[in-house]
């Protein structure tokens, strides 16, 4: 069933068109990945269906609600209830140790604090990184604080995560720890995964792939109907 | 990289003691999963060749119900060949020789820009299709670490391709008017 929909999204910075005109459908638990080279929009795109910024013109529907027409508290309320975000890096906050990191969305939406706290844990010990739980950001390394930003995102166990480029700024084999265990969880418990990259290899843990090219849906899907030489795999 | 060399794979898997020919195809299909599976005719010709060398003796024989069982065992050639292999490093890339390329390059050459162009599509839709397939089989709970080491060998070097489609998709129509000036 189809939860989150975009339809002929435009959105402009100044004079430059990021979006023209951009159509989705992302059903519940579906993993999607946007991909396209730097600057054909897809990150624009991921803040337009995140409801963090307003499209000049189309529409975004959750659950057959219009949330591109919603004022900043309540797409912030929806953002905070049914969505997770996660960038590439920087996104912990510095004063607070992981553990604090992981239980703050669940404290912001009235979870008790022992609760959020257990459920911190749990999140951290699922990315590997329960050892670092009492540490604070600056002392950790990449690989860890992304773990623990991706734990953070999904603790609320949101509808929809929203990934940018989620692995951009880590090594090959941690970025792909870091992925196989966010799509192992996102599928667990139904999560749905807007997932943005310029890697083929990231995108290929998607169910499915769309590609935009300045600013429009150049193509979907990607599915294999060209026959193979000599039938050979 | 050139295809496996079959013998020093054989003779690696003798290494820890002898084994039968049935259990060399085993033992070979399980430790390079995903590898083209050795045929039992490749198994006993290359243990033929490597016998007629000196590299491995046979070791006893136990005929059950009909089926030749002969064991074979490394010989100190075949140990000293072995860790002569080990010791040896492969030439990265010595020739640029790829299908890809040079189907890229005769479409240039015969057709036009448009041919080539459609064939690299193609081609990429069947890599992005393929890098899907291996990111399931590695991303799959139950796979053990030699399925993911497989895997991500043959993931990155179609994510090679794949960067290399891409740029070629982006360069072709200047190629072409190189090629046919």
């Amino acid at each position: 069933m189809t939860q989150l929909q975009a339809r002929g999204v435009v959105r402009a910075y100044g004079p430059t068109p990021a979006l023209r005109g951009v159509t989705l459908d992302l059903a519940e638990g579906e993993i999607v990945a946007v991909t396209g080279p730097s600057g054909c929009g897809k990150s624009t795109l991921l803040h337009c269906l995140a409801g963090i910024l307003r499209p000049d013109a189309g529409e975004v529907t959750w659950r057959g609600h219009r949330i591109d027409t919603w004022s900043e508290a309540a797409r912030s309320r929806l953002r905070r209830t049914e969505f997770g975000v996660l960038f590439q890096f920087g996104q912990l906050v510095a004063e607070l140790t992981a553990a604090e990191n992981v239980a703050l969305p669940l404290l912001l939406a009235g979870t008790g604090r022992r609760e959020a706290r257990t459920a911190a844990f749990t999140w951290l010990e699922r990315f590997g990184v329960a050892e670092v739980a009492d540490v604070r950001p600056g002392e950790m390394s990449g690989g860890q604080q992304q773990r623990c930003a991706t734990a953070r995102a999904l603790v609320t166990e949101p509808r929809v995560l929203f990934a940018d480029e989620p692995t951009g700024a880590l090594d090959t084999l941690t970025g792909e720890q870091v992925l196989t265990q966010l799509v192992r969880l996102a599928r667990e418990q139904r999560t749905a995964v807007v997932l943005v990259t310029h890697e083929p290899r990231i995108a290929a843990y998607a169910d499915r792939e769309i590609v935009l090219r300045d600013g429009l849906v150049d193509h979907t899907g990607l599915g294999l109907d060209v026959p193979l030489a000599g039938g050979a795999r | 990289m050139g295809e496996v060399s079959t013998p020093h794979v054989l003779l690696g898997l003798l290494a820890g003691g002898s084994r039968h020919g049935y259990e060399l195809k085993r033992a070979h299909d399980e430790r390079l999963p995903r590898a083209r599976p050795l045929a039992f005719g490749q198994v006993y010709a290359t243990l033929g060749r490597l016998e007629r060398d000196g590299l491995v003796a046979t070791a006893g024989q136990d005929r059950v119900a009909g089926p030749d069982r002969t064991a074979y065992a490394l010989t100190d050639q075949g140990r000293d060949t072995l860790d002569q292999w080990l010791s040896t490093v492969e030439p990265p890339m010595p020739y640029v020789a790829s299908t890809l390329f040079a189907k890229v390059v005769v479409a240039l050459l015969v057709a036009d820009v448009d041919r080539a162009r459609s064939y690299l599509i193609a081609q990429r839709a069947a890599h992005t299709a393929r890098l899907r397939e291996l990111t399931a089989v590695k991303t799959d709970p139950s796979a053990t670490l030699s399925d993911v080491v497989a895997a991500d060998f043959a993931i990155a070097h179609l994510d090679a391709d794949l960067r290399w489609l891409h740029a070629t998709l982006g360069r072709v129509a200047d190629w072409h008017r190189e090629v046919h000036p």
